[in-house]
């Protein structure tokens, strides 16, 4: 079966949305990173600064698999390497 | 919708481009946007570093504007580095400062026009190579082989190696994961500022500086932080504990 150019950018562009719903486990997980954050600084206000810097590290740790998903999406769209074999 | 397409595809501009091509012992190599500013990045370190090596030479008793620039910047990434290693921390305050402070260069050169070189997996891999060295290096040179066996072979107990292969993988995908964690997020600044300005044109002319501030300042400098963050967690669990 022979797939044109342009059915090929096609799918490759329902891949790449496909590929961003990894974002929403990185969003539910910074969430409840931020929420545990803020209830701790409501309890010891004191530790805010060494808390704000584990959250932020925390989720930019949890925010790698959201990024692995939206790199995928990007060789998708701008390498567009399902059209390698095409002409 | 082909046109649309064709349009977006010519004027956005997010791959790294060769700009000089030359032949390196046979091979097709070429000077790319990378190289250009990693050269302006070095240029702009090198200079500041020479000054402020001046500038603390001689050293006034009451600090001028400068000195007092260069103290707190040595100051807070020496704390850095000692709220994290704590014992081991005087050997690597060199090597973690001066890859914070480059890659962070690295992360905000976009603000300078200039295409950030850390959105070139080759500028971030070598980086995610170096701290496995690291770790490598110092797990060898303060375990004795038995115990890394052991250790690698950890759930199950040694004489039973099923579990290596699952924990050489895991070994390996550090440098790789730390490095295309900061490789990605500066790429997807990157190509956001570049949709923007590729693709919205005329209508893109004092609001993108919002946009700047959260892709280029905000996350460069929580990307920067947790690479030396994550690069010193390593490497002091690698050296072990606290005998």
């Amino acid at each position: 079966m022979e797939f044109n150019r342009e059915f090929i950018l096609g799918c490759s562009a329902i891949g790449a949305g496909l590929a961003v719903i990894a974002g929403i486990g990185p969003g539910v997980g910074q969430g409840i990173a931020a929420g545990h954050a803020a209830a701790a600084v409501g309890r010891n206000p004191g530790a805010k600064s060494s808390i704000t810097s584990t959250m932020l590290l925390g989720q930019a740790v949890a925010e790698t698999t959201g990024l692995y998903g939206l790199l995928i999406a990007f060789l998708l769209l701008f390498l567009k390497p399902l059209l390698w074999g095409v002409n | 919708m082909r046109v649309l397409l064709l349009t977006a595809s010519s004027d956005v501009d997010v791959m790294a481009h060769g700009v000089f091509k030359y032949s390196f012992f046979g091979h097709e190599a070429w000077i790319t946007t990378t190289h250009i500013s990693l050269l302006f990045i070095m240029l702009i370190l090198i200079a500041f570093s020479i000054v402020g090596g001046i500038v603390i030479r001689k050293g006034a008793e009451v600090p001028g504007a400068f000195q007092n620039v260069v103290e707190l910047i040595v100051e807070k990434l020496d704390g850095m580095v000692d709220g994290t290693m704590g014992k081991n921390s005087t050997k690597y305050r060199n090597y973690i400062s001066t890859i914070f402070i480059f890659i962070l260069f690295s992360n905000i050169s976009g603000l300078l026009g200039l295409r950030p070189p850390t959105a070139d997996y080759g500028v971030t891999f070598p980086l995610g190579v170096v701290t496995f060295t690291l770790v490598r290096f110092n797990q060898f040179k303060y375990h004795k082989p038995k115990e890394i066996w052991t250790d690698m072979c950890s759930p199950l107990p040694p004489w039973l190696p099923i579990w290596f292969p699952i924990n050489v993988i895991s070994e390996l995908a550090v440098p790789i994961s730390l490095s295309l964690r900061l490789f990605a997020n500066v790429l997807s600044g990157t190509i956001m500022m570049a949709l923007v300005y590729g693709l919205l044109k005329w209508a893109s002319v004092i609001w993108p500086a919002a946009l700047h501030v959260y892709f280029d300042l905000f996350s460069g400098a929580i990307q920067t932080y947790v690479f030396c963050m994550l690069t010193m967690t390593y490497v002091s669990n690698a050296i072990g504990g606290e005998e």
